[in-house]
This record gives C-alpha cells, structure tokens and sequence, in this order.
C-alpha cells in the first residue's frame, strides 16, 4: 500500500461552516473565563508565602564621560522594581535614575552616577534595591566611551577595511591561479570552504551564547539564538532556492559572502565593544593575525565561481559583502550596543553560515553530474580539503587568541 | 575568533604594552585624554543636586553618600531621638531599702527602612533599632519583663554580672514566641554595658537587630574618691545636666546575605547624622555611650574631626583609660564612653565616623553641628 501523506484523504469531508467557526469561539470564550476567574478571585494567594519579590537587574550598556558614569539597565523581575542606593567602589553616590520611580519588568532606564572614575582603572558599580538585595557591575578598564566623531569614524573604517576586506580581497586575487583548477581540485577547494565555514559556525554560535548569557534574563538568551540562527538559515536556504534547486555560481558566491559577512560583522562588533572597554591598543600581531585568518575566506567565495566568468565589479561586491560589515561592526561596537542585540547579530550570521555550508555540500555532492548522493563528500580530495580549511582556521585563529 | 576580547580585557597591560598600536587605536587613546581633563568637575558638589538632600549638611562628602531621606514615622523611631532618649523604667522601693528597677521589653519582628529605600526586615526589641537604651544605677535592684512577640525563639543576654540562670542563652532565658521571661539581677558593675538577644543561630540574631545600650550609672556614694565624676555620670542629678550625653550603636546591615553588609551606620540609618547633624552647643562637655555591635567585621572605629577625647574602656573606671586620643576601636560588642568638649572652638560643623573609610563610605558618617549657647 502506498503510504505516502501526500495521498491521504482529508480528515473531513463536510465543507467548512458557521457551526466550525463556533467550535473557534468556544475554546477562546473558556480561555478568558479561565484567565478572569484566576485574576478575579485572586486564586493564586494561597501560593504568596510571604519571600520578597524575585529581582534580577541586568546593565546593558555604560558610558563613562566627563560628567561620570551613565548606565543602561534592564529590570527583570517578577514584580517592578525599585533601585534605591548606587555604590561605586563599595561607597553610596547620588544618582540620577531617568525615568525615575520603579521599572517594570523587561523595562530598562539610565542611571547616572557623578562619579570621578579613573583612567585605566577597574571599578565596580553595585545597585541596591529596596528588599536589599544587590546587583554589580563590573567595569574592568576605565575609558571613555567613544563618540561619534568624524575622524574616529574614519579611522575604525580603515581598521575595519583591513581586518574585513583586505583580506578578503587577497584571497580573491587567487581566482585566476585557481581558475586552471581541475576536477578534484575543484572538490577540494569547495570542500575547504566548508570546513572553515564549519569552523566559523561553531566560533559563532559560541559567541553568540556567551553574548546571550550576558544579556537580561527576559531575552532567554540561549533559546533566542538557537531560534534566530535556525530561522535566519530557513529564510536563507528558503530565499536561495526560491527558483528550485540549489544556488549555484555567482549566487552561490554570494549567500558564501553573505554567511562571511555576517560573521565578520560580528566580529567587528567585538572590536569596537574592545575599544569601548578599553583595549584599545589592538596590537599589530593581532591585527595581522585577523587578516591572515580572514585570508581563506575570499578562497572560500571564489571557488564557486571558477566555472563562469565573473566581471570585476562581482568581484569588489562580493569583498565588500564580505568585509564590509566588519566596519559596520566597529562604529556599533564602540558605541557599546547592549549585548542582545550583538548575540541576535551573530545569531543571523550562524544561520548564515549554516545555509551556506549546506548549500556548497549540495554542490559538492552533486559535481558534474546530477547524481547528488552524500558520499562524494567522502572522497579523498573533498575529505581533504573539509580537514585543510578547519586546520588552517584553526591554526590562525590561535594567532588572534590571548 | 571573537573571544580574544574577553582576554584582552583582563590582560590588557599585555596589549598595551605590545606592539604598535593601529590607526583606529591611536585615534580613540586621543580622545580619551580629552575627557579626562573634564575630570576636576567631578568634586564639585555644588554641580550635582540629588532630590531629596540638602547638599550644605552634607557637602563635606560631596556625591558621595545615599539618596533621599527615611521616613522615621513609618520606623516609629528616630535616629536624633535614640541619641538621648534613655530607658528608665519604673522605680519602686523593696522591703530592704533599696530601689527596683522595671523594665518591659518585647521582641516584635518589624520591617524598617535602613537606609532612604532601603527596607529590612528586622527582629527588634520595642519595635526600635537599636533596642531601648536602658538605664540604671549601681546597686539596684533590676527587674526585666520580657515578652516574645516574635517569630522566633529569643532572648535578653546582658553583659553585666548575674547568675547562670539569668544569663539568656539556651537552657536559661531564651524562649520561644509567644512565651514571657522574667531576668531578675543586681545593677553591676557601673559602666557602659550592652543587652543583646543570645538565641542561635547568634550571628542572625544580633544582625537582625537585637541589642541596645544597658548603662549602668555610678553610685556616688561608693566612690567618695571620685565622687564628681560619679555624679556627673548619675542621670538626673544637677551635675549630669551639664552634660550632653549621647546613645551611639555602631551597627551595620548585610541586606543581602552574602555575609558582608551593605550599610554601615551610627543608630541604624545609614548617614543620618549627616543629613541631620547632631547639635551641640559648644560651651556644655558631650559624653557619648558607644558600643560596637557590628556584625561580620571584627572591629569597628570612631574619628572624631578637629578635636580630642578621653575614652572609658567598657565605662567600668571613673578615670580615663586613654586621655587625648582621635581615634579608638572597638571589637564586637566592646564598648566605652568617650568625654569631650568643643568649648575653645568656633561654631561649625565637625564629622565623625569610623576610620574604616570603606564603613565611612558605605553610611557611617556623621556630624557634629557645635552652636553657640543661646542663654
């Protein structure tokens, strides 16, 4: 018998009708009787034991100026809540909070504390709610918080260039020397592609969840990520294949910088929070190390379009899609954006970079020929390549981590 | 990749000093040389005006102390009126001449604001912290009345001399809620002393706040070497009046039970006596009742500002056991009386609090607003 879902007769056989629509209405006319009882009688009062409301307050972003130290907080607590004293350094300062009076749950306000911090120096900011309890703050080095400037600007595009296009386009300069490329090494470069975009999914996804950890509670910083990365790559791998099949070519090139590109958003955004918080001094070692370790990635998006001829203006929009948002990154990144927003970046970029690699083993897989079964990804030249692009990763990202 | 961030963080001596630094870098390391020149704006108080203060009390702290005021109504105790208002109870004569004393005290659980916002839910004795300062003279004949009120067991432990019987830990004077105990002991030996609950666990009971002064004033007639000094000491004889004796409990409140507090205070309320300094007049001598009851610090201080004093270690001596000292310190529940006078002074205002300056910082601080004699 064949089972096939596809063939399988309608549940019902009656047309839809007033009466269906009725059997609509009934359950949500129960849910808000139910909802109107349980707020009415104020049933839950056998449950209040007395313990204080639970409290968390999560500091999404500090700006240290002139005026002292200004931060954005975000309550998350069961019930609103209420900041009653600042310490700065284990002493009580005057604040100003805006708006003032209690934050409701999920709300955020900035607190402004006139105190005279110190450059280079660590301070720790504890709130104190009126139950008591405390919430602190780390500022690990004090800096000032970067402004939007012309020349600042400037000058965090140009690292921005360097660490996000440059290597980018080096990478692609490769193109003709790998045009001569024959059948296997074809396999073996696509392959490559997906072993260091395997690399920087797993990177990503990491750094996203650690991001997450960092954001308020209410944003259920681990489910939110894996959420946004899984629909981010269904929208993808839904948009790539909109005209049936996989993409191939330029297109293909194009999700691959895309995926890239997010990616180094992101990491542009952790260069700029460095700077925000006062490693400033990115050495040139690492610096040089970013460009290496980016290198790979404009192999990566060539390989799909060794077979068809590219013009030059492909190729300087495929490095700035690349690289470009790398300097996007740094201008946000300094301005300290709150760490939700960083994690729902990264997780675009993982979801990304998954589409991406999906898509390049279906090309992989199907080769020359449209048999597409898995097991081409087995070969030697395709294992070979998976196992040279995760090792090269790998070994360079050592040189950008202390 | 990105995680060399975190790293640079906490290592960034290493970053800084390695390596040139890039364009990007330079330009910010700039900048922030800018904002720091902005810095010597801080200080100045007269720039930050917080609702709720009023900043000529307490400009010598600038920013630097807690917003907003407590609302002592609501406590049912005020910080300025602890400082003098002393327990007596009442007096009869017993069958041998001699006076008994009468105390009634109850423990009652009361939630109180510690601090402007700040609300703790406390163990008291008579609704207050600290608990009533009581006060004897040598020689009586005392009588406590205590009643549990509370939700747990508790107790009154004097320190003082009395039987085992009446010493208020486990087995003899704790009880339980809802139960009375009557302490029954003779008043000695003069000196500033303290009461405090001896219910287990300890450490929970005396920082919820269960302790309170218990003085025990010198008989004159039994030190006919010093009877001046006894008499000043005797409250409601004419040489006591010319004194201005203050009730001071260094306490503190860990509000979050990490077992470090967050607020420090004289009387409980962190920096009450900043925001309402204590009037002294200049020409009356001041003697303070001070005892250490602080909790999870092993000591605390007391610095007195543009001036000298002559402590009483534990107040058990009619003659200084340190003259001309600034500074003493006290260990869990040592205490003492302190003697001084601003008579040679101008008028003004003179701060005191503990020389642990983090204790300073986090609310005990205060001042003395010395006065002309208005007579």
């Amino acid at each position: 018998m064949n089972e096939n879902p596809r063939n399988f007769p309608p549940v019902s056989t009656t047309a839809p009708g007033p009466r269906h629509l009725l059997w609509l209405v009934l359950p949500l006319i129960v849910l808000v009787a139910a909802a109107l009882w349980l707020l009415q009688g104020d049933q839950l009062r056998g449950f209040n034991n007395g313990a204080p409301p639970v409290e968390n307050l999560t500091v999404e972003r500090t700006v240290l100026d002139e005026d002292g130290l200004r931060l954005q907080v975000r309550a998350g607590s069961s019930e609103p809540m209420t900041i009653a004293q600042v310490q700065v350094d284990s002493a009580y300062w005057q604040f100003r909070q805006e708006p003032s009076g209690a934050i409701s749950r999920g709300d955020t306000a900035w607190v402004a504390i006139p105190f005279p911090w110190v450059l280079g120096e660590a301070h720790k900011v504890t709130f104190v709610t009126n139950t008591g309890a405390t919430f602190d703050h780390e500022i690990p080095v004090a800096v000032p918080t970067s402004k939007v400037s012309g020349g600042g600007l400037a000058s965090q595009a140009l690292l921005g260039a360097f660490v996000g296009i440059l290597p980018v386009a080096i990478g692609l300069l490769c193109y003709p020397a790998l045009r001569g490329a024959g059948r296997n090494a074809m396999t073996f470069l696509l392959a490559m592609t997906v072993g260091l975009l395997a690399f920087l999914l797993v990177d990503t996804m990491i750094e996203a969840l650690e991001l997450a950890n960092e954001a308020a509670p209410v944003f259920q910083g681990a489910v939110m990520v894996v959420l946004v990365a899984a629909a981010s790559f269904l929208a993808l791998v839904a948009i790539g294949r909109r005209h049936g099949g996989s993409p191939t070519g330029l297109a293909l090139a194009t999700y691959i910088a895309i995926g890239i590109g997010l990616h180094n958003f992101g990491e542009g955004l952790a260069i700029g929070a460095a700077f925000a918080a006062g490693a400033a001094g990115l050495g040139t070692f690492l610096v040089l190390g970013f460009a290496l370790h980016n290198i790979t990635e404009g192999i990566g998006i060539a390989a799909p379009i060794l077979n068809i001829r590219p013009k030059i203006v492909h190729f300087l929009g495929l490095a700035m899609l690349a690289g470009g948002p790398a300097v996007l990154g740094i201008w946000l990144g300094s301005l300290a954006v709150a760490p939700h927003w960083t994690a729902i970046a990264l997780a675009v970029g993982a979801g990304a970079i998954a589409q991406v690699i999906v898509e390049v083993t279906a090309l992989v897989a199907k080769g020359h020929d449209a048999r597409g079964d898995y097991t081409r990804m087995l070969n030697s030249a395709a294992f070979g390549g998976l196992a040279a692009g995760l090792a090269f990763m790998y070994v360079t990202a050592m040189l950008v981590k202390i | 990749m990105l995680r060399w961030t975190q790293a640079a963080l906490s290592r960034r001596s290493l970053l800084l000093g390695g390596g040139a630094a890039t364009i990007g870098a330079t330009t910010i390391c700039a900048s922030k040389t800018v904002a720091q020149e902005g810095h010597g704006d801080h200080g100045a108080p007269a720039t930050v005006q917080m609702s709720g203060t009023t900043p000529s009390q307490h400009s010598a702290h600038g920013a630097m102390i807690t917003v907003g005021t407590v609302d002592s109504d609501r406590n049912g105790f005020h910080p300025t009126e602890i400082l003098t208002d002393w327990y007596t109870g009442t007096v009869t004569d017993l069958p041998d001449g001699r006076k008994l004393r009468t105390f009634e005290i109850t423990a009652e659980d009361k939630e109180i604001e510690i601090a402007p916002g700040v609300m703790f839910p406390a163990w008291t004795y008579n609704g207050r912290v600290p608990g009533p300062a009581l006060r004897a003279t040598e020689g009586e004949r005392l009588r406590i009345i205590f009643r549990n009120f509370g939700s747990h067991p508790h107790s009154m432990h004097f320190h003082g001399i009395h039987s085992a019987r009446m010493d208020g830990v486990p087995g003899a004077g704790v009880i339980a809620p809802g139960d009375e105990f009557v302490y029954e002991f003779d008043a000695r030996p003069f000196g500033c002393h303290l009461y405090h609950c001896h219910a287990l666990p300890l450490a929970r009971h005396l920082h919820k706040g269960m302790y309170g002064l218990f003085v025990v004033d010198p008989d004159p007639a039994r030190h006919p070497d010093h009877q001046d000094v006894a008499k000043s000491r005797l409250l409601g004889s004419p040489e006591n009046a010319e004194w201005q004796e203050l009730a001071m409990i260094m306490n503190a409140f860990d509000t979050n039970f990490d077992g470090e507090n967050e607020f420090y205070a004289c009387n409980t309320i962190a920096h009450c006596y900043a925001k309402e300094p204590i009037r002294i007049e200049k020409d009356r001598p001041v003697r303070i009742y001070l005892v250490n009851i602080t909790e999870f610090d092993p000591i605390n201080s007391f610095h007195l500002h543009g001036n000298f004093f002559d402590y009483f270690d534990q107040g058990t001596t009619l003659t200084p056991t340190l003259r001309m000292v600034d500074l003493i310190m006290q260990c869990q529940a040592q205490r003492g009386l302190l003697e001084f006078t601003y008579r040679e002074h101008e008028a003004g205002l003179y701060m005191f609090h503990a020389h642990q300056s983090e204790f300073t910082e986090l609310g005990w601080m205060g001042m003395f607003d010395v006065v002309e004699t208005l007579s």
